[in-house]
């Protein structure tokens, strides 16, 4: 278990409580944490994150709001806790420091110390109806929340009591009617202080807090279903956004024009990443499949059937992707005793293409 | 030169007599089907989990009895009115309301408050019924088919008197995909648990090359090995083009499958039912 563990490539949660570990290179999936025997509704896994930069812990975070420390280097469930406080299942979860920040679908965010038995340090408010919280992976005390008539915020952990950041909506329409507001998901950009959002408008804004706008600096439209989850392109230029029908597409940020469309998927897709390394993203839907592209020829590279929804992905980027296993010894031993079979034979010659010439001739 | 190889194999066949090769099996497209990685394999304890925590689980645990409501789009023609009828003699506890032009979005709260578990539209186009929109009520999948070759009582030859009010069996034929479990598992809600035998009534839903067959029988026992049927009810095939995660929700819905006819139709021996 522990060996299989330290292989997987990706990390998956699904929605009947597993956290699935899967190695593309063999094609195998193994499952973490779930007695089957026990019919138990309403454990899916509904948040993913990294609990040290080493990549060694995983946060998992479930419908029942318990959050489970997951050891990829033993296999094993470490401990697990429960958040109380707020309604609805997660939305978000991080970690900073020794220290796990959960945020609620009301909008609760709080920050809940190492030991178990203490209540959490910090709460915030954030609004209801949130739909996304996530870290900023270079400045991990600054937090970013969107959700359902909910702008995007950013937060800063040292001031809590109001966003560093707030968003305005755009303009009216044509029509002279209020845009309504729908971030699925969003995303930090690592090095600058861009923010770019997703809506189940099907609309991708680009937002800027450096500038003096608070609106979205850019803002385009894809596709014909909400859009629901988004990941980075490693380049700062393309994000990759997945739709609710499975349509998943590269879309260039500095034009707003659709680059690469990732064909496969037929159900909702529900988690996004891209290896930060090599040009693959990869993605997991409610059609139980995990399926890698490559972002370059927008190949598939990998598919592996799961076989319950999947809501959340994380990639190990410590694992080599492109190393192959070994050939196995036994097959280069069959292959040398075939050589030698055939070099005893006698060589037969092949028959001259007679018939045809006679034909050629005939005419 | 087919017909004559064809005759040669034969004469020989006749020669060789007892001593001759077994005849070799014919190709069809479904000896064909390329393997589906999500054929559901009868001992799999994860997708016995995954469905004992399912939607259907209230109904497979007879914890709800179906209660099903049919309507139809709006201004129906006569075909479908009669169909409608007909399919809820056919599906019992059903019931058949007009559809006064009212949204499925305001109608679907109303429905779950009066206790109903499944929601049936049928589609017309045209004057004849061409798709099936079947939504389980408290907050369950909705599938979304295309209804074909629908033909009505009268226009069934050889068929029997009525259906009584007798709970059918039910039947469902070939669902072996993950994909067809679930809307197996739809279909199979829509009937109260306990057939009544005495009845003799049998509604089959047959899945073949991903187009779902439905007839509704009568059946007799002539002696041990020998039954003799009779076609009651209406028939239709259905193709299913999508499967939504909650109830109808054609602006915001997220889908679990939709059949997307560029990418999936590629290979003829390829289905996903």
């Amino acid at each position: 278990m522990a060996a299989a563990a330290r292989w997987s490539h990706v990390w998956v949660g699904a929605e009947t409580g597993a956290l699935k570990g899967v190695n593309l290179q063999k094609k195998e999936a193994t499952n973490y944490g779930t007695d089957w025997t026990v019919p138990r509704g309403g454990a899916g896994v509904c948040a993913l994150c990294w609990g040290e930069p080493t990549q060694s812990e995983l946060l998992v975070g479930c419908r029942d709001r318990s959050v489970k420390l997951f050891s990829t280097e033993k296999g094993k469930f470490r401990e697990s806790r429960v958040c109380p406080g707020g309604d609805g299942p997660f939305c978000g979860l991080a970690a900073y420091g020794s220290t796990i920040i959960t945020c609620v679908e009301s909008g609760l965010i709080k920050v809940w110390p190492e030991n178990e038995m203490e209540k959490a340090q910090l709460e915030l408010e954030a609004g209801a109806g949130l739909c996304r919280m996530r870290q900023d992976p270079t400045r991990p005390h600054r937090l970013g929340t969107g959700g359902k008539e909910n702008a995007l915020k950013v937060w800063d952990l040292q001031r809590p009591q109001e966003p560093v950041f707030r968003a305005k909506n755009v303009r009216n329409d044509w029509l002279d009617l209020r845009v309504p507001i729908w971030d699925r998901d969003l995303q930090f950009f690592p090095d600058s202080d861009k923010i770019v959002t997703c809506t189940a408008h099907r609309q991708v804004r680009l937002y800027d807090p450096r500038s003096p706008r608070r609106r979205p600096v850019l803002e385009t439209t894809f596709g014909e279903a909400p859009l629901t989850a988004l990941a980075l392109v490693p380049g700062e230029t393309s994000v990759v956004v997945g739709s609710a029908q499975g349509d998943m597409a590269v879309i260039d940020l500095r034009q707003g024009r659709v680059l690469k469309c990732l064909k496969g998927a037929a159900g909702g897709v529900r988690g996004l990443q891209c290896h930060p390394g090599l040009p693959l993203v990869a993605s997991c839907g409610l059609d139980r499949f995990l399926r890698v592209h490559h972002l370059g020829d927008k190949r598939l590279r990998h598919k592996v059937y799961l076989k319950s929804r999947l809501t959340c992905l994380l990639l190990s980027t410590q694992q080599d992707w492109e190393a192959k296993e070994e050939p196995p010894p036994p097959a280069e031993v069959k292959e040398e005793e075939g050589d030698a079979l055939w070099d005893t034979m006698e060589t037969v010659p092949t028959p001259a293409k007679r018939a045809k010439k006679r034909k050629i001739s005939g005419l | 030169e087919k017909l004559a190889a064809k005759k040669k194999r034969r004469k020989e066949r006749e020669a060789l007599g007892d001593r001759a090769p077994p005849k070799a099996i014919p190709k069809t497209i479904e000896n064909q089907r390329v393997y589906d990685e999500t054929t559901v394999d009868p001992n799999d304890e994860e997708v016995a989990f995954d469905e004992a925590t399912d939607e259907f689980a209230p109904y497979f645990n007879r914890q709800t009895v179906p209660k099903i409501l049919i309507t139809t789009s709006d201004r129906p023609r006569g075909r479908t009115v009669r169909f409608c009828e007909q399919l809820s003699t056919v599906i019992p506890n059903s019931h058949v309301y007009y559809r006064r032009g009212l949204a499925l979005k305001r109608i679907i709260p109303q429905c779950i408050a009066r206790d109903f578990t499944d929601l049936i539209v049928i589609n017309e186009d045209r004057k004849i019924p061409n798709g099936l929109v079947l939504s389980h009520l408290p907050d369950g999948p909705t599938a979304h088919f295309r209804m074909s070759s629908v033909r009505l009582r009268k226009e069934i030859k050889r068929k029997g008197k009525e259906p009584t009010e007798h709970v059918p069996e039910v039947i469902l034929n070939n669902f072996t995909t993950r994909l067809g479990h679930s809307i197996g598992r739809m279909f199979a809600s829509l009937f109260p648990h306990d057939p009544q035998f005495i009845g003799r009534q049998v509604a089959t839903f047959h899945n073949q090359r991903d187009y779902i067959f439905f007839r509704f029988h009568r059946y007799i026992f002539k002696s041990e090995k020998k039954v003799g049927i009779q076609e009651l009810g209406p028939r239709f095939t259905l193709k299913l083009r999508s499967l939504q995660k909650g109830t109808f929700d054609s602006k915001f819905g997220e889908y679990e499958w939709i059949h997307k006819r560029r990418e999936m139709d590629t290979s003829r021996r390829k289905f996903h039912l």
